[in-house]
């Protein structure tokens, strides 16, 4: 009786082990169909045509061409859209988190009778769809001249990213003691200085954080420079990277190199702060 | 403290230009687009008042209506699609060695634009050198389609690149509400006997029910709206085959200078989107407070 009870209980350990190890071998499955494509990127990045046309696509590159990547840094306009990127990526950036700030303080902090409304307000564009917006838009840029202007694409990245970020300031406002701040109200200071002094460094926790989830979407956005930017000037990477495409269509090395130099930001930015993205995109899930 | 903390001067400085700028950016065009599906509309000469003529041809519209229709496929297989990500968060939720690096790796292409994923997958699906083909005929498939130029596979082989892009996060949301379910519920089922199935189906599941009823809103109002992934992967082609609400509205606007009548299209699909999301809203509205 015994004996067959220690038996059941050994197979049931055997049974559950096995489930174990399939249950495991399902998650690395489906890791390997989400890292593999982007290694597969960077192989072909570093492979010659003749190399990508010749030989089996999961072939390593034999030599690997760094010169893919040199070249279509300089040849194909890839450093202008790179650093046109960054910088409206930047601006943008400060400016959102700026003015949210702002408006989390006013709204968190001082004492006046529409802030629920205006709060509501803001809360509601979380769910507006960009692409309802986007021919009044274009006609409003046109008509106040700002149509292949870089300033198009700054303000409306800092309009429609101000509700998410004023949504995840909010949560960190609410939890933020306010006895320092109550106290430099009594020393007579004033609110400028409680706001940038205080309040602000106080805060860098949910900035980082905020930041974080903004340079991404900016960096990635597309369908407002297709839309409002026509000079190669100041096109940023999305749609630059659809240009040189176009020219180079053939060319499978150039097409990877570029790629490979468009998501390498993200990909560093992930390394160091994957756990404020994580948290980023837990927070602003519900932005659409 | 009240006196310095109720300096309406300083209110308006702090609250307004943000203020501003999502009105002007925002809620004005938001409104607007209604009003100028009701004009006839090159772009840049003088509108003109056309009632509405423009939302009666909408109505009538099958190269619309097909688009729709892809939509809304997206739309179902993108809520199916959820059950799969629950399981897997469900996985990584019990006591898994490196679960916490499986959840980042999931999350990394989410990171990247949709053109750079588009581009990547036209690549995968090359019809001579891509990856897949070449694995297919690997195994054994003679002539595996040209995913991406046959109307028949098009949509399917675009929604296998959405699965690759947004499988992190739907998992990263479950992950985290899964979390948030006190320990001392799931020992309690386990000294009453249940199994791991029975705890995950019987009581994980039930108690994140609000979550899992937010990401069917995201979904379904997400694939309503996609557009930058099927814009250059396939432009809605071959033949109009992968068009989406979005990329029809876009292409009839700015391709083909419309205007007016794209405007109609984004007004429906404001509509649409507003309705679902208020819908969603209302029937989940009472599950969504759990109390443990």
């Amino acid at each position: 009786m015994a004996e067959t009870k220690h038996n059941t209980g050994t197979e049931r350990n055997n049974l559950s082990r096995i489930g174990m190890i399939l249950l495991y071998a399902a998650l690395v499955i489906v890791a390997i169909f989400q890292l593999y494509p982007l290694v597969w990127l960077f192989l072909f990045s570093l492979k010659s045509n003749a190399e990508v046309f010749g030989l089996s696509p999961f072939a390593l590159p034999q030599d690997p061409k760094w010169d893919n990547y040199i070249r279509v840094w300089t040849d194909g306009n890839i450093d202008l859209y790179f650093f046109n990127s960054v910088w409206i990526t930047v601006a943008s950036v400060l400016l959102t988190v700026l003015l949210a700030s702002f408006v989390t303080f006013a709204i968190t902090r001082m004492n006046w009778k529409l802030n629920k409304l205006v709060l509501g307000l803001f809360m509601v564009g979380l769910m507006v769809p960009i692409h309802s917006a986007l021919i009044p838009l274009f006609d409003f840029f046109l008509t106040v001249d700002l149509i292949d202007h870089p300033l198009s694409i700054i303000l409306s990245y800092t309009a429609f990213n101000l509700p998410l970020t004023i949504m995840i300031l909010l949560g960190f406002y609410y939890t933020l003691p306010r006895e320092v701040e109550e106290a430099a109200v009594v020393d007579g200071c004033s609110v400028h200085r409680i706001f940038f002094q205080i309040t602000l460094p106080m805060t860098t926790p949910v900035i980082a954080t905020t930041a974080i989830i903004n340079m991404i979407y900016n960096w990635n956005e597309f369908v407002f420079v297709n839309t409002f930017i026509s000079s190669d000037k100041f096109k940023t990477l999305t749609v630059g990277i659809q240009n040189f495409i176009g020219q180079y269509l053939t060319d499978w090395g150039a097409i990877g190199a570029t790629l490979i130099i468009s998501i390498i930001p993200i990909l560093i930015a992930f390394l160091v702060l994957s756990d404020r993205i994580v948290e980023g995109i837990a927070a602003g899930s519900i932005k659409g | 403290m009240n006196k310095v903390m109720s300096n309406k001067l300083v209110i308006a400085l702090y609250v307004l230009p943000a203020l501003i700028l999502i009105v002007t950016l925002i809620y004005g065009p938001i409104l607007l687009t209604g009003y100028y599906g009701l004009m006839e509309w090159n772009g840049i000469g003088p509108m003109s008042f056309v009632g509405l003529d423009n939302y009666i041809e909408l109505v009538q519209d099958s190269k619309f209506w097909e688009s729709a229709g892809h939509s809304f496929l997206l739309a179902f297989f993108s809520t199916l699609s959820l059950a799969g990500y629950l399981i897997i968060s469900l996985i990584l939720g019990g006591k898994i060695k490196g679960s916490n690096l499986l959840r980042k790796i999931y999350l990394i292409p989410m990171l990247l634009s949709s053109v750079a994923i588009a581009q990547l997958w036209i690549k995968i699906y090359d019809p001579n050198n891509g990856m897949l083909n070449s694995l297919l005929m690997a195994l054994g498939v003679d002539n595996p389609p040209a995913w991406l130029a046959d109307p028949n596979y098009v949509l399917y082989a675009i929604f296998v690149a959405i699965l690759w892009q947004y499988a992190g996060f739907y998992i990263i949301i479950y992950y985290a509400a899964l979390k948030g379910i006190p320990e001392t519920l799931i020992e309690a089922a386990r000294i009453d006997g249940a199994n791991p199935v029975q705890i995950a189906y019987k009581i994980k599941v039930p108690l994140i029910a609000g979550v899992i009823k937010v990401t069917i809103v995201l979904a379904i109002v997400g694939s309503l709206k996609y557009f930058d992934l099927i814009y250059v992967m396939t432009g809605g082609g071959p033949n109009g085959a992968s068009e989406v609400i979005a990329s029809y509205m876009y292409q009839e606007a700015f391709g083909s200078y419309n205007f007016g009548y794209g405007s109609a299209v984004a007004f429906f699909l404001l509509l649409i989107t507003l309705v679902i999301t208020w819908l969603t809203r209302k029937l989940t509205a009472s599950g969504d407070e759990v109390q443990y």
